[in-house]
């Protein structure tokens, strides 16, 4: 007689009356493919763990989002924030897409400039511009955005000294009735730092204004906080007008659109729970369209929108390397991913998928990564099917901020794959390998023969 | 090693423990091992049964019913 489907014993004590807030039936259904591609295929020839990304929702995030806007307001752009990820095929798409870019570093920007970006189309953000940085800024007609007076004085001595005439913007920083308020970048505006800071440019012999800028925070999920924004930015630009006879050619609101992630600590999914595109860009348009600025000096309104256009293009796929208890009873998964390719994972209870069909019984675990080390947490606790060792997951929205602020920490970073249109698959980073990351060690001279 | 005399077990997995107030459900394979326990079974005789019946690696399901025996006593169903 054929012997039976083995699954491990279990037992759950059975809370009555009080909801299971985690494991919605839905969640532990399998997820076989990405968009057509067998997830099985993804891990077999790319290795586990690995990132995968749809350029096919990349382009449904990115046409929707500009759809949604110039449905609204005449004149919209949008300009990829680099640091939301940077991998060259993500921001090519992008900008085929008709996107700008969004840089805040001397590094982003070469980066920019390598994926074909004509000079005048990025944006340079941040409070880290050397002269070196400001200068070929400039000199590409690039939109620099000034971040601190230092920043401010460097770029009118430097346009003094070199002869050149770089086109400007300030980030503004302000109260939106978001706590905590990113006061440390850019110049505040109910002290009156800011209008001083366009004053000084306006001034200025050498420097073009062209520009308002100022993004609020990340992960906002009030559209009235935009409201504030947009009017603040409107009242400098007003002013600027009034005083100076002066109009900016463009209000930049940044990004900080959520992504449909659950934040740690909500009781419902992000899902149900996010505000939509739709109501940011009612919020953001209906301020400037009702300002009262005419028809034809309305301002160009360019957007930074990081998250909210990649996190769900984005999935990352593992292996269960081994279930425990821990002492205190609860069940562990070790998984073959952690806080070192998902550093996401410190922020969001990412929703995590089986890859394969498992039986119906579902229990409560903590997942962890593999990392020596205590904080490397994936789920705190998560309500899977019983999962065994070499079983795979698919853990979904993770395009965003993984594959930047990633750490290659004891271990090595994997494949990222791209799955295109047409749903073939291109590694459009590779994994690393031990003479990828020693490629820039040196060992002295007196250390190469070690006495083992 | 003993199931508690008074616990109330269905086929289906539901498990009850008036002394406690607590219930529990089980997965068939669990069921059934609490059951084989109740006939005071020795745990190497659960084993030969479950591994005749079930496609399992033994020593892998010793791990995984000694993790399980420590669950039941966890809970007060075994003594
Ligand atoms: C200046 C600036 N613009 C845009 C972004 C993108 O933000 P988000 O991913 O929240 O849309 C950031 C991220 O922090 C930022 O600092």
């Amino acid at each position: 007689m054929e012997k039976q489907r083995y699954e491990r014993p279990i037992i759950v004590k059975m809370n009555t009356g009080l909801m299971n807030k985690f494991g919605t039936k839905s969640e532990n259904e399998p997820v076989t493919n990405i968009e057509s591609v067998p997830v099985k295929s993804l891990l077999k020839n790319y290795g586990s763990p690995l990132f995968v990304i749809s350029e096919k929702q990349i382009r449904r995030n990115y046409q929707n989002a500009v759809r949604i806007f110039k449905t609204r307001y005449p004149k919209v752009q949008f300009a990829w924030s680099y640091k939301t990820n940077y991998m060259n095929a993500v921001c090519r798409i992008f900008h085929q897409e008709g996107s700008w870019a969004e840089v805040v570093s001397g590094f982003e920007y070469d980066k920019a400039l390598y994926n074909g970006v004509s000079g005048n189309k990025i944006i340079f953000n941040g409070p880290d511009k050397s002269d070196e940085d400001l200068i070929k800024a400039a000199k590409n007609n690039s939109l620099i955005h000034i971040d601190h007076y230092d920043e401010l004085y460097s770029l009118i001595r430097l346009s003094e000294e070199y002869k050149l005439k770089p086109r400007v913007a300030i980030r503004v920083n302000m109260d939106t009735g978001i706590y905590p308020k990113w006061d440390r970048f850019g110049f505040n505006f109910e002290n009156g730092q800011a209008w001083n800071a366009l004053t000084r440019i306006i001034n200025s012999e050498n420097l073009e204004l062209v520009g308002i800028h100022c993004h609020i925070g990340t992960f906002m999920l009030s559209p009235g906080a935009y409201t504030i924004a947009a009017r603040n930015l409107c009242e400098l630009a007003w002013s600027l007008k009034e005083r100076f006879g002066k109009m900016v050619q463009y209000i930049d609101l940044g990004g900080g659109f959520p992504s449909t992630n659950t934040l740690k600590g909500a009781y419902l999914p992000g899902i149900d729970t996010v505000p939509s595109l739709d109501q940011f860009a009612d919020a953001i348009t209906d301020v400037i369209l009702g300002y009262g600025f005419r028809q034809e000096e309305l301002p160009l309104l360019i957007l930074e929108t990081g998250r909210a256009l990649i996190d769900d293009a984005g999935y990352i796929l593992g292996t269960v390397l081994a279930t425990k208890r821990l002492s205190d009873g609860r069940r562990a998964t070790i998984m073959d991913f952690g806080l070192n390719s998902l550093f996401t994972s410190l922020w969001y209870e990412h929703k995590i998928s089986p890859a394969q069909k498992l039986g119906n019984q579902t229990e409560e675990m903590v997942m962890f990564g593999p990392l020596c080390m205590n904080i490397d947490i994936v789920r705190e606790s998560i309500t899977m099917p019983m999962l065994q060792k070499g079983d795979q997951v698919v853990v979904h929205k993770v395009g965003a901020y993984n594959m930047t602020q990633w750490m290659q920490f004891i271990t090595l970073r994997p494949n990222i794959v791209l799955i295109d249109n047409e749903n073939n698959t291109h590694i459009i980073r590779k994994a690393e390998n031990l003479g990828y990351i020693q490629q820039l060690e040196e060992v002295p001279e007196h250390l190469k023969k070690p006495k083992v | 090693m003993r199931v508690r005399k008074n616990i109330a077990t269905s086929d289906e997995g539901f498990i009850f423990n008036p002394t406690t107030g607590d219930s529990f459900s089980a997965n068939t394979i669990g069921a059934e091992i609490i059951n084989l326990l109740k006939k005071d079974l020795a745990l190497k005789e659960v084993a030969d049964i479950i591994c005749d019946k079930y496609d399992v690696d033994r020593s892998l399901f010793e791990r995984d019913l000694e993790d399980f025996t420590l669950q039941l006593k966890d809970y007060s169903i075994l003594e």
